[in-house]
């Protein structure tokens, strides 16, 4: 149950966040937008992994080497989504970069108002 | 409004979708094939107690060089396209001036939240943490100082140092890996040790301490990038 509530959450963050981008004429606005959609791919991501009545994928005194494969989730997709997460606030710096630039060469924010790459 | 009836049915379409794969998703009662490999041979192979740390820097530790790389041209391009906004006065005041509670804050919290990011990368290989999230907690005891001086300046050269020397070393451990055991990146360079210890898992807690390093360079170029554009 667990997993179908996160992975709920993960699907309507997804869906807010592309009709945030898609609706929005800000830039910035438009950013945050993308970055609440990855947030939500990657709480789908973890709970695709999640396996009820288990644990975190640490070996200790609770979860002794012998037994790791009955006791631990799926190690996997967690190991995605840390990748995930950091290319992500990567590609949001870069955007916040491009959108600076932009503003300093326009003078605007608004998408409906750079057109040069419109036909 | 016509843009938004269409946006609306299209994110309602996608909802569609989701919601077949929802209904139909049953949560794996066992782990798969490459679950299970990783889950019964960390321990023998590996010596890391974290399994998530044992994929990432040692099984798929080719894909981590190139996440790191993927982050070092981000961090590039980000210092490159803000290059030439740099060009602010000395003089210049603040235009808020940070409270008091701010700046004693980040005097006492900076070194105890630098101190926080080095043992969560130094322990990646036990704890939950690693080189990526010590990195970034190490980058934001860098934005608290921003946060309470805006107009300190960071030594660029400084943090490129040590961003290139952390990235050299990291490739030379892994060519090390290559002469000394069995492949680019074998952590068996160093002795496995014991199962739970610091001084185990191989090169894994020095990997992860580079890759901390690494990515807390990164993230603090960027920050201080992203702070030293001049005010529009």
């Amino acid at each position: 149950m667990i997993a179908q509530i996160a992975m709920a959450t993960g699907f309507a963050l997804i869906l807010i966040g592309l009709y945030g981008a898609l609706t929005n004429h800000n830039l910035l606005r438009m950013i945050v937008a993308f970055t609440i959609a990855d947030t939500g791919v990657n709480i789908v991501i973890v709970a695709v992994g999640y396996m009820a009545g288990r644990t975190a994928p640490i070996l200790d005194a609770a979860v002794p080497a012998a037994e790791a494969a009955q006791r631990i989730i799926d190690p996997v997709p967690q190991a995605l989504v840390l990748t995930a997460i950091v290319i992500g606030l990567g590609i949001t710096a870069l955007m916040l970069a491009y959108a600076y630039k932009l503003y300093q060469k326009k003078r605007t924010l608004d998408i409906g108002k750079l057109t040069e790459l419109k036909w | 409004m016509i843009r938004r009836a269409v946006v609306l049915a299209l994110v309602l379409a996608m909802g569609a979708i989701f919601a077949t794969l929802l209904a139909g998703y049953a949560p794996d009662g066992d782990l798969n094939l490459t679950a299970r490999y990783y889950a019964d041979r960390t321990a023998p192979d590996i010596g890391s107690a974290n399994i998530v740390t044992a994929i990432i820097v040692t099984y798929r530790g080719l894909d981590t060089l190139g996440e790191v790389t993927v982050l070092f041209l981000s961090a590039t391009i980000v210092g490159l396209v803000l290059a030439g906004g740099r060009r602010r006065e000395t003089a210049q005041r603040p235009p808020v001036p940070v409270g008091e509670l701010l700046t004693t804050g980040s005097r006492f919290l900076v070194p105890l939240i630098m101190l926080l990011g080095v043992y969560v990368f130094v322990n990646g290989h036990l704890t939950p943490g690693g080189g990526f999230q010590g990195g970034a907690v190490v980058a934001s005891g860098v934005l608290l100082m921003l946060l309470a001086d805006p107009l300190k300046h960071f030594s660029h050269r400084l943090i490129a140092a040590v961003e290139s020397v952390a990235g050299f070393a990291y490739v030379v451990i892994g060519v090390l890996g290559l002469v000394l055991a069995g492949g680019f990146l074998d952590n068996r360079i160093l002795p496995l040790g014991e199962l739970g210890a610091l001084a185990s898992a191989g090169a894994i807690p020095l990997i992860y301490s580079l890759v901390g390093l690494k990515v807390g360079a990164e993230f603090s170029s960027m920050l201080a990038s992203l702070s030293e554009t001049e005010e529009l």
